[in-house]
């Protein structure tokens, strides 16, 4: 098998985990509502439409943010039932690979909270974008894979921690910090319509590829780290 | 028993380099305290020689967690004693960043204080400050929360991770502010040439006592190192001295 089959395995593995039991996807959905409900509960968006525009692309990836969190520890903790994960260390397939397998599963099952949560939030927030938004489209995904991937890295280095539900945010914000900075204010200015939004996306793109080449390279260590 | 290991002990060198330090910090002290009066903020501006090199040197801390959390990934099964050192290395250097980054930021809130009338401004330097800050306390407390057979490589990895987030950040936060210009100060301020020997002398005071609090804990972490690895030693079986008559 080459390195692409070992990671379709890995993903439709997940895929399958996850169709059989739908854990994961409606607590993050759940989860990412009740934060909508409780952010609106701090100003009040109909009376004023361009706070809403303002500061609604940072509740939106807030949201997403604390829903991934609750998700991506679980994504690992499934591996520790009957020592999978020692399974998985000793499989001849390349460490990397169950990496990018898991996290492209999990970006497929924040895709699918953002597909539903982004109608909801243009709703409740009364949200009609001034700038283009089918840029949305194009930052979207850049954005949920930056979380992502780093997501899914740490998520697996604070796996044999104790605390590790603690300990996952506590190293996950600070690193994507600028990836955070850059969704918010490419998302903000998509929605006032007010500045350009590309040196944001330019910025997500490029973090995506230096975080996904470095948690590719470095996986295999945090795997066999005891 | 009193312990007369010879290592244990403060060597000389250590003790003159101190000294030295001490004598620099206060020559510093002085001179910071007999520059002339600045003509807007009077006494208080006194703070920005103490600030300024704090903050500074809080960026040249990384870089050394960083190289030694690399060669310790580099050493770890090539040579396992010289990547303990490594780990060592950079466990000192990510405590002291986060010492000198408080300092900085203590300082600069002061600052900000007495220059604009504020005690914090998101404007580009400090957000990027704190966000150095927040990075290197979530190291520490990533090395806290760390079982001890995996403190090493799992620290080491998010230091390499901090590291190439560092320059990414300083970027960002850069570009950000650059589109919303911040009202409280630009970008060039000029430090009149009066006050630069204050400055010069507080940068090598600080410089030599960051050096200073480095080697210190460089050296108690690796007596933390010894002594837990004769503790390994003597409980495990193997090394353990039997009776050679057991009564049963």
């Amino acid at each position: 098998m080459n390195y692409a089959q070992h990671v379709l395995t890995h993903l439709r593995k997940d895929l399958q985990l996850e169709w059989r039991a739908r854990e994961l996807i409606n607590g993050m959905l759940f989860f990412a509502l009740l934060v909508v409900v409780v952010f609106s509960l701090a100003f009040d968006p109909t009376s004023y439409p361009s706070i809403a525009r303002q500061i609604s692309g940072g509740l939106l990836w807030v949201g997403l943010l604390f829903a991934s969190i609750t998700a991506l520890n679980q994504s690992w903790a499934r591996e520790l039932h009957n020592q999978v994960l020692d399974a998985q260390r000793l499989a001849p397939s390349p460490a990397s690979a169950l990496f990018v397998g898991k996290a492209i599963a999990n970006l497929i099952f924040v895709s699918v909270i953002e597909i539903v949560l982004a109608p909801v939030f243009a709703i409740f927030y009364n949200l009609h974008p001034l700038g283009q938004a089918w840029l949305l489209l194009v930052i979207l995904p850049l954005g949920t894979w930056a979380l992502i991937v780093n997501g899914t890295f740490f998520a697996a280095l604070s796996l044999r921690t104790r605390n590790r539900e603690l300990l996952l945010p506590l190293v996950l914000c600070p690193i994507a910090m600028p990836a955070l900075l850059a969704m918010i204010q490419a998302t903000t200015n998509v929605l006032t319509g007010e500045l350009d939004p590309s040196l944001w996306i330019k910025l997500l793109a490029a973090y995506d590829i230096v975080f996904t080449i470095a948690c590719v390279l470095l996986f295999e260590t945090v795997l066999n780290a005891d | 028993v009193i312990n007369r290991d010879k290592s244990r002990r403060f060597p000389v060198w250590a003790s003159l380099y101190l000294a030295l330090t001490i004598l620099v910090l206060v020559f510093g002290f002085y001179k910071a305290m007999s520059a002339p009066r600045e003509a807007t903020m009077g006494n208080l501006y006194r703070v920005f020689f103490y600030h300024l090199p704090n903050a500074i040197l809080s960026f040249v801390f990384p870089y050394l967690n960083g190289v030694a959390a690399f060669l310790y990934l580099f050493w770890r099964t090539r040579n396992p004693q010289r990547a303990l050192a490594a780990d060592a290395f950079a466990l000192a250097a990510g405590e002291v960043t986060v010492l000198y980054a408080s300092v900085g930021l203590a300082t600069g809130t002061l600052w900000g204080r007495a220059a604009w009338g504020i005690w914090w401004a998101w404007d580009a330097r400090m957000t990027t400050y704190l966000l150095l800050w927040l990075l290197y306390v979530s190291y520490l407390m990533l090395r806290r929360l760390t079982s001890e057979n995996q403190k090493a490589i799992l620290s080491a990895v998010l230091a390499i991770f901090a590291a190439i987030d560092v320059p990414i950040c300083f970027m960002s936060i850069r570009w950000w502010r650059t589109q919303h210009p911040a009202p409280v100060f630009g970008d060039g301020g000029e430090v009149a040439k009066v006050f630069l020997p204050a400055l010069f002398w507080n940068f090598i005071a600080w410089a030599l006592w960051g050096a200073f609090v480095l080697g210190l804990r460089y050296a108690i972490e690796r007596r933390r190192q010894r002594n837990a690895l004769a503790e390994q030693v003597s409980s495990s079986p193997q090394s353990e001295p039997r009776p050679v008559l057991e009564v049963r």
